[in-house]
């Protein structure tokens, strides 16, 4: 392949890698340890630098890293050839510190070292070891080192942006084959609130509440997508039968949708769900990967394969090119367009039972401005509103762009209204782009 | 071929659209492995005739018969089940898929539930070996050339074992190495029993390429002969038969002395080195088939398309006309032949519609004065006859005739001096295109210039004081007596 046709194609994959090394040339700051990892090095350096057997303390602020980064350094210290021969812990404020020095020093016992976090390396405390208790006999602070890390390209990050635009994708996969074919579709916000809001009110109301089985979430979940797809061949059959364009249909389907979801919520959140029913929202149960992403991942090679390799695929792209052409050559237009309506529909409902997992209750406020992102990142992506083009992996880049730049923009703190001026500029700026590559 | 019945029958086709029966009982029949040349002239039900055979419109009436048995044509798959394969004018390639996408789009190989890439491409490059064409399969068609989509349109036809194929008009838009290797594919076509039907306005291309002639006129067959039996002269007798039925106003001005000059005007293959002048007080009419470049020269005049060369003179004065706006400030207005999407705001008032390119003058410090332009217009009213109830009236509930009225009420305001009209009296009614015809008598006796784009002949000859005749981007003649002109004179220069 030659390179600019290389460049057409992915592109976006190009920017996104391009906004990626920015963001984390930005983000290059220091990175102390903390918890597990801090424990390993510090246990590392003390053996290295300690005749054995040594007497060592250990002094932490009382927070949950700091507990962690204790106890694990008590166990690697305390087990077998490890070298230290007592251990004792103190946790809290410096004057917790000063005590336990204190009482050590009166026990006439000596120290070789003090093991400490960034923060409590630093207390005055420690500072004069020699003057204030010389009986200790001049112990060693020993505190993690740090490092020089990207705060973008920390791995808790860059789960975060996956995490964060789950949704968002998985919806712009049915966005982008109603593109494709040439349509629009503006309700998929509001039927991803719908899903959520019929999904939350199942559980809540017929299949237990907070005790509901999960074959009654499973089922309760599923009602909410079906409901959304059948929202979505309602929208279908307007737009084939009666001619109407998709951008009325669909507009009135998002004002529909909203308003029921409404109407079943009564206006609030429905919160009583159990706590199981977050495993697909929060839970990451493979490599410590978010099943939500997992899921995305998986309906993208599965969006992928239908649009390259089937013959559905195929005539979603004729529709969107040339209708009459693709109606002459025997295509069943119609269905074909049918079928958009009902997978963007379904995969918006979709999205709303994730939705309702991650915040762990169905809400009609869910969803807001989300056609919008949707629309966007399909577009960001390269697929052309005209129909007929475009790629999944596109759609997926597309997505992806904007919650890196928002990520990198929370980061590198720019508040939220110029977020959304320099959003809005990206959109044009990448569509421009494909525009100026397309008149070629 | 005596006493086995036809490959193909079409027996007493009908077919109306709104205000015009196009097809009034149509006849036709195909052998196998025969080259048919379907002749008629614009209008004539041609093409209408082809998209009931492609199942791409349904018929009224009439029935369809494939080896003697009665077939439905109901849809584009009904007719590919029945072996046809229609090419149609405006090629039917999906811009976006590639060759080998397009050869099988709706007949995708699958194994698995997936489409079989391999063999689909394999299939292609054969199909393509046998066509000889030299066509790389993952280019998307788009960027294909005309003669390239064809034989990609062919392709496509082979690819479901077509028994007869269809071509409108195919070598339009083919240069003549191209045209001549689509006579060698169609001889081969023919050589494997593949019976075509072939459209063309070309006569040469019929009586080389061709076995047997039908001719279609006002939705009729009305000659059926072996190309070998048939002559020029007879052809174009058969394509324009009908008497004068219409009758013409009669004019006493003479044309005075020239007023517009234009000269080798040119864009792309469009128009060629088109030049002519019109006299004052002169209607001089533009003919030829459609597609033959009138339209697009007279756009060049207008400034609506940008040309390449040319010059325009007024009264002797050179004019630089880059834009639409600056030909209407010399005085020229274009009445166009769509007046429904190009001519008239549908939806607005037949007075919004008056006053819209007489704004600047209507108007005083941004503001309309509307008094005004609801005088000035119901002057033009009077004075055009316009029957509207009121001015409120929405521009797309009038007929046809009262519609270039207002057009026409709408230039006159700017003070044009020339006048174009493409193709006046299309769709309009035989009253209302009388009265159009004396507007246009009493503009050229009140000194304006018309430049009239017109198809039908005796419209032509009845009207012009001049006929210059187009073919394929080129003036081919030019008639200075229409009076004692002929249709069959100005069929030869149209066809060439």
């Amino acid at each position: 392949m030659k390179p600019a046709r290389l460049f057409a194609d992915y592109g976006m994959v190009f920017v996104l890698a391009l906004l990626c090394a920015l963001f984390s040339a930005l983000t290059f700051s220091d990175q102390s340890p903390t918890g597990e990892a801090a424990a390993t090095q510090v246990a590392k350096l003390l053996r290295q630098e300690l005749s054995s057997p040594a007497r060592v303390l250990i002094a932490t602020r009382d927070q949950p890293d700091d507990v962690a980064y204790a106890s694990a350094l008590q166990r690697l210290l305390s087990g077998s050839g490890s070298g230290a021969q007592s251990v004792s812990v103190v946790r809290g404020e410096p004057k917790d510190a000063r005590e336990a020095l204190q009482q050590l020093a009166a026990k006439g016992e000596r120290l070789d070292a003090i093991a400490c976090t960034q923060a409590t390396g630093a207390w005055l405390v420690f500072s004069n070891l020699q003057t204030d208790f010389p009986s200790l006999g001049g112990p060693r602070i020993v505190t993690p080192r740090s490092y020089r890390w990207p705060n973008f390209l920390k791995s808790e990050n860059l789960l975060n942006i996956t995490n964060q635009i789950a949704v968002i994708a998985i919806v712009a996969i049915g966005v982008s084959m109603v593109i494709i074919t040439g349509g629009i579709d503006l309700s998929v916000g509001s039927l991803l609130a719908l899903s959520s809001v019929l999904t939350a009110r199942l559980i809540r109301d017929y299949a237990g509440g907070v005790s509901a089985s999960p074959t009654a979430m499973i089922l309760s979940s599923l009602a909410g997508i079906v409901l959304c797809g059948a929202i979505g061949a309602f929208s279908g059959v307007m737009i084939t039968r009666f001619g109407i364009p998709p951008f009325i249909v669909t507009l009135a389907m998002m004002l529909v949708g909203s308003g029921l979801a409404y109407i079943l919520a009564k206006g609030q959140s429905i919160y009583q769900i159990p706590e199981s029913f977050v495993w697909l929202g929060r839970g990451a149960d493979f490599l410590s990967i978010p099943n939500a992403v997992l899921l995305m991942a998986f309906l993208y090679g599965l969006a992928h394969l239908l649009m390259s390799r089937m013959k559905l695929g195929r005539h979603l792209y004729a529709v969107g090119g040339n209708s009459e052409a693709a109606r002459l050559s025997g295509v069943p237009v119609r269905r074909v367009l049918l079928f958009a309506y009902v997978a963007s529909a379904s995969l918006a409902g979709l999205g709303g039972v994730i939705m309702a997992s991650q915040l762990k209750s169905g809400s009609p406020t869910y969803g807001g401005m989300y056609e919008l992102y949707v629309i966007a990142a399909v577009v960001v992506g390269g697929t052309s509103l005209a129909g007929g083009e475009g790629r999944m992996f596109g759609t997926l880049a597309g997505a992806f762009t904007i919650a890196v730049i928002q990520n990198g923009m929370n980061l590198t703190n720019v508040e939220s209204y110029t977020q959304k001026v320099v959003l809005g500029l990206v959109i044009l700026g990448a569509v421009l782009v494909d525009k100026t590559r397309t008149n070629r | 071929m005596i006493g086995a019945p036809p490959l193909l029958e079409m027996r007493g086709i009908v077919k109306s659209f709104p205000g015009v029966k196009a097809l009034r009982g149509v006849d036709l029949a195909l052998h196998a492995g025969e080259v048919l040349a379907l002749l008629g002239e614009n209008g004539a039900g041609k093409s209408t005739l082809m998209r009931i055979l492609g199942g791409a419109q349904r018929a009224d009436a009439g029935t369809l018969l494939i080896d003697g048995c009665e077939t439905p044509f109901n849809t584009p798959q009904d007719s590919q089940a029945a072996g046809v394969a229609v090419i149609y004018q405006e090629f039917n390639l999906v811009p976006g898929l590639t060759a080998v996408e397009n050869i099988f789009l709706g007949r995708e190989t699958t194994r698995a539930g997936l489409i079989d890439k391999r063999s689909e491409r394999e299939r292609a490059r054969k199909l393509f070996e046998r066509l000889g064409a030299d066509i790389d399969l993952d280019t998307p068609c788009r960027r294909l050339s005309t003669a390239q989509q064809q034989l990609v349109e062919i392709a496509k036809a082979l690819a479901f074992d077509a028994r007869i194929l269809v071509m409108d008009e195919p070598s339009a838009a083919l240069t003549a190495h191209e045209v001549g290797r689509l006579f060698e594919i169609i001889r081969d076509l023919r050589s494997q029993k593949i019976s075509i039907i072939y459209i063309s306005h070309r006569l040469d291309e019929v009586f080389e390429i061709t076995d047997r002639v039908t001719v279609l006129r006002d939705g009729l067959n009305v000659g059926d002969r072996p190309t070998a039996s048939i002559t020029r002269a007879e052809m174009i007798q058969l394509m324009v038969g009908r008497k004068l039925t219409r009758e013409f106003p009669q004019r006493t001005t003479i044309p005075g002395p020239t007023r517009l000059e234009v000269s080798g005007l040119r864009h792309g293959r469009a128009v060629c080195d088109v030049s002519f002048s019109v006299g004052r007080g002169e209607i001089l009419a533009l003919t030829g088939l459609v597609g033959a470049g009138r339209t697009e020269t007279m756009r060049l005049l207008f400034g609506a398309d940008p040309r390449e060369a040319g010059e325009i003179r007024l009264d002797g004065r050179l004019l630089s006309i880059g834009s639409p706006s600056d030909a209407i400030a010399a005085g020229i207005g274009f009445l166009t032949e769509d007046r429904k999407t190009q001519g008239l705001v549908l939806a607005h008032s037949v007075l919004e519609n008056f006053a819209l390119p007489n704004l600047q003058r209507l108007s005083h410090q941004g503001f309309v004065r509307e008094r005004s332009a609801r005088d000035e217009f119901s002057r033009y009213v009077k004075q055009l006859q316009i029957a509207i109830p009121s001015e409120e009236q929405r521009a797309g509930n009038l007929s046809g005739g009262n519609q270039q009225k207002v057009v026409l009420a709408k230039w006159l305001a700017r003070h044009c001096e020339l006048l174009i009209f493409d193709e006046p009296t299309r769709g309009i009614d035989v009253g209302a295109k009388f009265e159009i015809y004396l507007l246009m008598n009493e503009l050229v006796a009140a000194g304006k210039s018309i430049i009239m784009i017109s198809s039908e002949l005796p419209e032509v000859l009845g009207m012009a004081d001049r006929i210059l005749v187009m073919h394929e981007g080129r003036i081919t003649g030019e008639i200075a007596d229409p009076r004692s002109a002929t249709q069959e004179q100005i069929m030869r220069l149209a066809i060439a």
